[in-house]
């Protein structure tokens, strides 16, 4: 019983704050190879963004794919992908680039690849996005993306202050940034559920964030002649623990989606593992430096009545 | 710790009422569905239990051009009447224009063209010239008709197929989302709504041969039209066709797949007015060849051998079985408004719809248990307290996604778990609450008290700011995104309520019955 608490430190004493110009540094890099790898190599954007068409077949026989990707290669359709799905060698994921011209296109070459594949083959799951969804599709996901931050920023600055709200924000986005960045460096399939894997990460991270900047208002209420530096420590030192076991838990629930959750999922869940990763990094060592380079007592000080329960802690 | 009666009470009417809703989605399908209407699982999306989901666009801007096409006829009709001399006669989509030719007709062409329709604005400039626009309200008019005829179209036509719960519904300005749960194959839906199935007969123009024709000689008042079908290297690639129609396809009545001849053929009814009409042209112009055009092709030109006065008659054109069935169903459901697009179609096969939820069932198991373990090794006793809050909202989340008829996708499967995992973090926030203030010196009831109280505004803060996100995700997100942001909200709300009510219930329970000396999960007695 409670193998957990007896291996974490009873009142663990991090110098956080201290290293901060390491862990800046870190962040530095992982922000710039982000972007980097987006500027260059952009994303490898989903048929959900792009349009074109995807296809999950399963085979009587095992599938040959050389076979099949010389029939699919002959249609003049553009670039066809294939790749096997599950242990049998009997399921192939079908991708064909999007189709020039317009919503017909698309039709016309699913019609193809369906002639050229015949009657031997049973569709498991077709997907065809014309290109005018395709491009609302991502302009609603970015929308959605922009708004959230912005929706949170707003919510921390109106119930916290505006050091806060910063905080907060420059937390989330270097999240958001270092997902994003992950699947462009990767070259890992961006499509929709990634979309929402992205918000998820932004949610779990704010939400971490917030947990541990309540603290810091608690404390700077409760000691008041604390030198910052100090008060931050203690505060993340505090939710040390909470931190741990939250991220520990969530971890393995979408472990567990990873693992065994089925090929549809299993990027969804790779983002979110990744997420909370990053997440509980940047609410100890990105969202807390950044407060240390406000001047939050003089806000604290001038508006809070003095606490009432300090004899208490 | 105090835990009022009726707070008590509540907390186990949510919780009975809870497992009572929950419960049709453990039982087997057949038994399930001998519930009242009230009291059903959750209704599974398209990704889970298979089907195609399509979303159809109707192309307005065709009717409106139809629209013009109409007027540019009509104002040839009505000058070549009254002996009017016109020239550049034609339509750009937008507008229709037309020059009159003789200064002292101007004003009669004008009162003339005013009186086609009153929708229409007549704007005369220089030189006889006139320019014609439908009014904006109009045109909105229009387009909007169009879809609402649409739609109605394509719900006759998927009835006539015998789709089990098909939904159909209009989505924006000229959208419209079909979803068909179950359907295995969609091609031939997409085939049958792919056809705006058009049908009108026309007399074929004799006074042009064909070859002069093509060379783009073609009468005016006539057009060179495809022959649908060229089976033999005698039928002609198309035929010069009057564009004036005898009668319509709107005034079939019913039409019905037949034989003649062991061939398959589709016949027809008209209504009284298309009897008449079907009548007339045919005891004029017995001995002419009358061609059929659907959607723009000639599907056949049978010789009118006498008057059909009958009101009824047979379409044989080389049809396959098939080919006959469909378009005997498309003549009955009607013609489109307007030709439709597929700007996206998702179909999942029944198999991967339940290897989905195989996998989903099996990697939430996996999930919980895995979690369970977590806690009760993070908290022990506190740990096992925790997970009966988080199988109480494993439930109570499942009961309000069946009563609100919310739709249960992998994404939302995947919502799940991912709530499993985060629903822990109320109950780890207030525990560890508890053992600071344990640690700093208070009693045993009393740190279990502000443990409560202190972590609920961060349990309230670090959730609202949650919601938020999963609030946007609903409201941007499409298809399946939703039902990931459905229950990633719902178990928010679920997870407070048992992380906060269900767990300070157990807890007060468990301080009337085992009367504690110290914190447990603090391990040390202070």
């Amino acid at each position: 019983m409670m193998i957990l608490h007896r291996l974490l430190p009873q009142t663990p004493n991090f110098d956080f704050v201290g290293k901060r110009v390491i862990a800046f540094v870190i962040t530095g890099l992982i922000i710039l190879a982000s972007v980097i790898s987006l500027g260059t190599r952009g994303l490898n954007l989903g048929i959900d963004f792009q349009g074109g068409l995807l296809m999950e077949v399963r085979t009587q026989a095992r599938a040959d794919l050389g076979a099949m990707r010389n029939t699919l290669g002959d249609l003049s359709i553009g670039e066809v992908a294939l790749q096997e799905l599950g242990e049998g060698g009997h399921e192939v994921l079908i991708r064909v680039q999007r189709q020039p011209g317009d919503e017909r296109a698309q039709m016309a070459a699913l019609e193809k690849v369906r002639q050229a594949l015949g009657q031997g083959v049973e569709y498991r799951r077709t997907e065809l996005v014309g290109p005018k969804v395709g491009d609302e599709l991502f302009f609603d996901g970015a929308m959605a993306m922009a708004l959230s931050i912005f929706a949170i920023a707003v919510y921390v600055w109106f119930r916290f202050e505006w050091q806060y709200a910063i905080g907060a924000i420059i937390a989330t986005l270097h999240d958001v940034v270092a997902t994003v960045g992950l699947f462009s460096i990767l070259g890992l399939e961006f499509n929709l559920n990634i979309v929402a894997a992205v918000l998820t990460i932004a949610g779990y991270s704010i939400n971490d964030t917030v947990v541990e900047y309540d603290r810091v208002r608690e404390n700077l209420r409760k000691y008041k002649q604390m030198p910052l530096i100090d008060l931050l420590n203690l505060s993340a030192n505090e939710m040390f623990a909470r931190t741990l076991i939250t991220g520990g838990s969530t971890l393995l629930a979408v472990l567990a989606l990873y693992l065994l959750g089925g090929e549809v999922l299993s990027g969804f869940a790779f983002a979110i593992i990744f997420g909370v990763l990053i997440g509980t990094y940047s609410s100890i060592y990105v969202a807390m430096p950044i407060l240390y380079y406000f001047n939050l007592r003089s806000t604290v000080t001038k508006e809070e009545e003095p606490a009432k329960e300090e004899a208490a802690g | 710790m105090h835990y009022s009666t009726w707070k008590t009470v509540s907390v186990l009417i949510v919780c009975l009422l809870g497992f009572v809703f929950a419960l049709p989605n453990a039982l087997p399908g057949d038994t399930a569905e001998r519930l009242p209407r009230w009291l059903q699982p959750v209704t599974l999306g398209l990704d889970l239990q298979g089907g195609s989901h399509l979303l159809l666009e109707v192309d307005v801007d065709s009717v409106v051009k139809e629209h013009m096409t109409g007027l540019v006829e009509s104002i040839r009709t009505k000058f070549r009447q009254e002996r009017v001399r016109y020239a550049d006669l034609g339509h750009d989509g937008t507008k229709v224009q037309v020059r009159v030719l003789d200064g002292e007709n101007v004003d009669k062409a004008r009162q003339m063209l005013r009186e086609i329709d009153p929708q229409i604005d007549v704007s005369a400039g220089d030189g006889g010239n006139f320019v014609l626009t439908y009014q904006d309200q109009a045109l909105v008019q229009r387009r909007n008709s169009a879809v609402e005829q649409s739609l109605e179209v394509v719900r006759r036509r998927i009835d006539e197929l015998g789709t089990r719960e098909p939904t159909i519904q209009r989505q924006g300005a000229d959208r419209i989302v079909v979803q068909l749960p179950g359907l295995k194959d969609p091609g031939r839906i997409r085939e049958l709504l792919g056809k705006t199935a058009k049908l009108s007969f026309h007399l074929i123009d004799d006074s042009t041969p064909l070859e002069e024709a093509l060379r783009g000689r073609v009468p005016p008042g006539s057009e060179v039209l495809p022959n649908a079908e060229k089976k033999s290297p005698e039928d002609p690639p198309s035929y010069v066709v009057r564009k004036r129609v005898e009668v319509g396809g709107d005034n079939l009545t019913d039409s019905q797949p037949s034989f003649q001849d062991a061939e398959p053929v589709v016949s027809f009814r008209f209504d009284t007015v298309g009897a008449r009409r079907f009548g007339d042209a045919t005891k004029a112009n017995v001995g002419r060849r009358l061609a059929i055009v659907l959607d723009g092709k000639v599907i056949s030109a049978p010789v009118i051998r006498e008057p059909i006065m009958g009101g009824s008659g047979i379409i044989s054109g080389k049809f396959t079985v098939q080919a006959a069935n469909d378009l005997a169903l498309l003549l009955r459901a009607g013609a489109l408004p307007a030709p439709m697009n597929v700007l996206e179609e998702r179909t999942v096969g029944p198999d991967l719809g339940a290897d989905s939820i195989r996998a989903g069932a099996i990697a939430s198991g996996v999930g919980l248990v895995l979690v369970m373990l977590f806690m009760v090794a993070g908290y022990g006793l506190f740990g096992w307290f925790a997970n009966v809050a988080l199988i109480v909202n494993l439930v109570l989340l499942m009961a309000l996604l069946s009563v609100l008829g919310a739709t249960l996708t992998l994404p939302g499967i995947a919502g799940i778990v991912l709530t499993m995992g985060m629903a822990v973090d109320a109950n780890v926030l207030i525990y560890e609450r508890m053992r600071e203030e344990y640690r700093n010196g208070r009693t045993l009831i009393n740190a279990m008290q502000a443990g409560f109280e202190r972590a609920l505004v961060t349990i309230l803060d670090s959730n609202l700011t949650t919601l938020l996100a999963a609030g946007l995700l609903f409201w941007f997100g499409a298809g399946p995104i939703r039902g990931f942001a459905v229950t990633l909200t719902l178990g928010l709300f679920t997870s407070m309520f048992t992380a906060v009510m269900v767990t300070r219930l157990l807890l007060v329970l468990w301080i009337k019955r085992a009367r504690p000396k110290h914190l447990p999960i603090e391990g040390i007695p202070a």
